[in-house]
């Protein structure tokens, strides 16, 4: 579904990927982690074309992500960022069906649309008619990955979903987002820095330091057998700050 | 002179020449026009028929239509007779003046009376103190603190030979306007100034007047200018011309000014008064009536201001918001529209009044309009770009990745989040447009700038007033106004704040 070949992307002086080539299959949840600064966000950005590498191509379905190729391209990758990034003017039913309104959706289509898309995220759609600053944090969430599944697309990426979430609502919705990857059967490729839950949403780990990727594979390899010196300290450092022991097994 | 040579024949052909109309010229300012109006009441008291073409556009015109036969008779001074409409013919003395005028068909009666030239008036406080009479006795007085206007203080018989010809020791000179010149005198912010020997404000603030004593400024008597035939066409009409020689000196002339200036009686009223000496009471206007006068002009005014303000803001809107989103958008242009705009702000606006006015060779609404629109960019354009530049990046991620057609994008997401900042900017705009519409007063643009500019001139609270307070009202309403504009047009998710 995503192929990025040879990618290498600086800001200013500062090299953030240095050469990555990664192939993510459909219908796989993929996890990237690493500690802050590795380049995962940059990395998820240039998938769904918001960056243009330097060097190298990413192909989305085949199709290079440039140029007029982009727009269509994004209509097929939902985009979830940590904060959000809901639109403060729109109510929640705004924010979802803003799209599909400009592609030609009718009013009923939409209403329609946001009520599947609230049962399947479990919102309660009384909410839908408030505007973001008049949600909770999980519950703006969920609205920002209803507007990202509204069209239906192929693909999900997601920038630190949880990251902005308190403890308790952050353990409830990784279980949910985990049922909910399950049920949708989409490609998922979700960055975080928190290895216990990309272990617990994903099914394959790829972590990366300083623009390259340390070590890429299945669920738990990272602990099992870990590539480098680099990935033995990463690992460590998330079992004392996490107590991950449960999470791996 | 072509134009001239028509405008002499359409202005001919509009009048029959009968024998017994008197026809009186007058140029566009008070004291020419008091005086034609001060012929024409004593002609028709001698039993003439009169008619008085007042206020005509500039000198030139005026002597051409006396030449021509438009015009009987017209007041000018002696100077200007010399330096401007004679200049090329080196006439010096009386006696060459009146040649020069008798070769074109022409004749001069005896002065009127006074001399329009330049003086230097203090406060007679000031006077009494230093013990000063003539423009001689300013050499007892060193410290002085001496406010001219610019132009006195370039010309070449203005302060610097002044200064020359009789040995002045001031050092401390200030450049004021004539009119502002008044107030600063009156307040004792400077100790002296320039005057027209005849300006209103010597009666009415009482001023001492130092005499040129040594013929250092020109003389500009002011005297009567007649075709040569008319004391044989018309024996009555030179009774009347004669009845007004020697008979005004500066003093009488600059009451009769302030009249008008001042009390805001017109030019005929008061011709009316001199005549009837008590009959007519000559007072100042009353404050009510000052009101009352002022108060009348004001629907007008506004309409004019409300136009300077409404036109070059609907423009300025229509072009700073999309420079602003360009801005926004592109890094090539970002510094040149913000640029260009900041330095355009910097301008001083009479100056930039003046060179729209030498540029575009007209005056009036449209060079103001041009004007108050530059003015108006700035703060659009920023807040424009301000309010789009700091639109979150998670935010803006967002709609980019949602693959929203680029229009959209703009129209539904950035403009509304960035609503609240550019109606910020358009409310500074307009409340600065407000004020520097005022200045289209200098210019002929109409507006409270016309009461304001006149009040000044003629230190008349009450007309600054007439102009300041509707324009402040006019801020306070437009704001208000904007305000319901900008809460109809948000949503209640920016108005509750934007997160």
């Amino acid at each position: 579904m995503f192929e990025l070949r040879g990618i290498h992307k600086a800001f200013g002086e500062s090299v953030v990927l240095d050469g990555i080539d990664l192939t993510i299959e459909p219908r796989t949840t993929v996890a990237l982690i690493g500690p802050s600064g590795c380049g995962k966000s940059t990395l998820l950005r240039l998938m769904n074309g918001l960056l243009e590498p330097d060097a190298g191509v990413v192909r989305f379905d085949g199709h290079e992500m440039t140029g007029n190729a982009l727009t269509p391209a994004r209509r097929r990758i939902g985009y979830v960022v940590q904060e959000g990034g809901l639109f403060a003017h729109l109510t929640a039913r705004q924010n979802v069906t803003l799209l599909g309104r400009r592609l030609g959706w009718d009013r009923e289509r939409a209403r329609d649309r946001a009520a599947e898309l609230a049962s399947l995220v479990q919102l309660d759609s009384a909410l839908l008619d408030r505007y973001p600053h008049e949600l909770s944090g999980g519950q703006r969430q969920r609205v920002a990955l209803m507007r990202a599944l509204a069209n239906d697309p192929e693909a999900l990426l997601l920038d630190e979903p949880l990251g902005a979430l308190d403890p308790m609502v952050r353990a409830d919705l990784q279980d949910e987002l985990k049922e909910l990857f399950d049920r949708l059967n989409k490609t998922v490729v979700l960055v975080t820095h928190d290895l216990a839950e990309a272990q617990h949403l994903a099914g394959r780990v790829v972590l990366l330091n300083d623009g390259h990727i340390a070590q890429d594979g299945p669920h738990g390899a990272l602990l099992r057998e870990p590539a480098s010196d680099f990935v033995r300290r990463f690992v460590s450092a998330q079992r004392r700050l996490h107590g991950l022991e449960g999470a791996a097994s | 002179m072509r134009c001239l040579a028509l405008l002499l024949v359409l202005l001919c052909s509009c009048v029959s020449r009968g024998q017994e109309t008197l026809k009186i010229g007058s140029k566009s300012f008070t004291e020419s026009v008091l005086l034609g109006e001060l012929l024409a009441e004593k002609a028709r008291r001698e039993g003439l028929t009169v008619e008085h073409k007042d206020s005509l556009r500039g000198t030139r015109l005026v002597f051409e239509a006396v030449k021509s036969g438009a015009i009987d008779v017209y007041p000018e001074y002696t100077g200007t007779l010399i330096g401007e409409l004679f200049a090329d013919r080196d006439v010096a003395t009386d006696a060459e003046l009146r040649q020069a005028l008798a070769d074109v068909g022409l004749a001069m009666s005896d002065p009127i009376g006074f001399n329009n030239t330049y003086a230097i008036g203090v406060l007679p406080e000031t006077a009494e103190r230093f013990g000063l009479a003539a423009i001689a006795d300013l050499r007892k007085a060193p410290n002085l603190r001496m406010g001219f206007t610019n132009e006195f203080i370039e010309r070449d018989d203005g302060w610097r030979p002044l200064k020359e010809a009789y040995d002045l020791p001031q050092t401390d000179i200030r450049g004021i306007d004539h009119d502002l010149g008044y107030q600063a005198l009156g307040s004792g912010a400077i100790d002296a100034k320039e005057l027209y020997t005849t300006d209103a404000k010597i009666q009415s603030m009482g001023l001492t007047v130092l005499r040129d004593t040594i013929d250092h400024f020109p003389r500009y008597d002011a005297v009567w200018i007649y075709r040569a035939d008319l004391p044989e066409r018309s024996p009555a009409a030179m009774r009347a011309i004669e009845a007004l020689t020697n008979v005004l000196d500066e003093a009488a002339m600059s009451a009769l000014n302030a009249r008008v200036d001042i009390d805001g009686r017109t030019e005929a009223e008061v011709a009316r008064a001199y005549f009837d000496n008590a009959k007519t009471p000559d007072g100042a206007l009353t404050t009510g009536d000052r009101l009352r006068r002022a108060a009348a002009d004001i629907p007008r005014t506004t309409a004019e201001h409300a136009v300077l303000v409404g036109a070059s803001m609907m423009l300025a809107i229509t072009i700073a918001v999309p420079l602003g989103v360009l801005a926004a958008h592109s890094r090539r242009f970002e510094q040149v529209v913000l640029n260009v705009s900041g330095i355009l702000q910097t301008i001083p606006s009479l100056a930039l009044l003046a060179l729209l006015v030498s540029l575009l060779a007209i005056t009036g609404q449209i060079p103001t309009i041009i004007a108050l629109f530059v003015y108006s960019l700035l703060p659009i354009v920023r807040t424009t770009h301000a309010g789009l530049t700091q639109i979150p990046q998670s935010v803006r991620d967002s709609a980019r990745s949602l693959g929203l057609p680029r229009g959209s994008m703009l129209l539904f997401v950035e403009l509304p989040l960035a609503l609240p900042s550019i109606f910020a900017g358009i409310k500074t705009a307009v409340v600065i447009n407000v004020g520097t519409a005022t200045l289209g007063g200098f210019i002929a643009a109409g507006g409270y700038g016309d009461p304001i500019l006149a009040g000044i001139r003629r230190v008349d609270t009450v007309l600054i007033l007439a102009g300041l307070i509707p324009a402040a009202l006019m801020a306070i309403v437009l704001t208000l106004l904007l305000d319901g504009v900008e809460r109809m047009l948000s949503p209640a998710g920016v108005r509750g704040g934007i997160r």
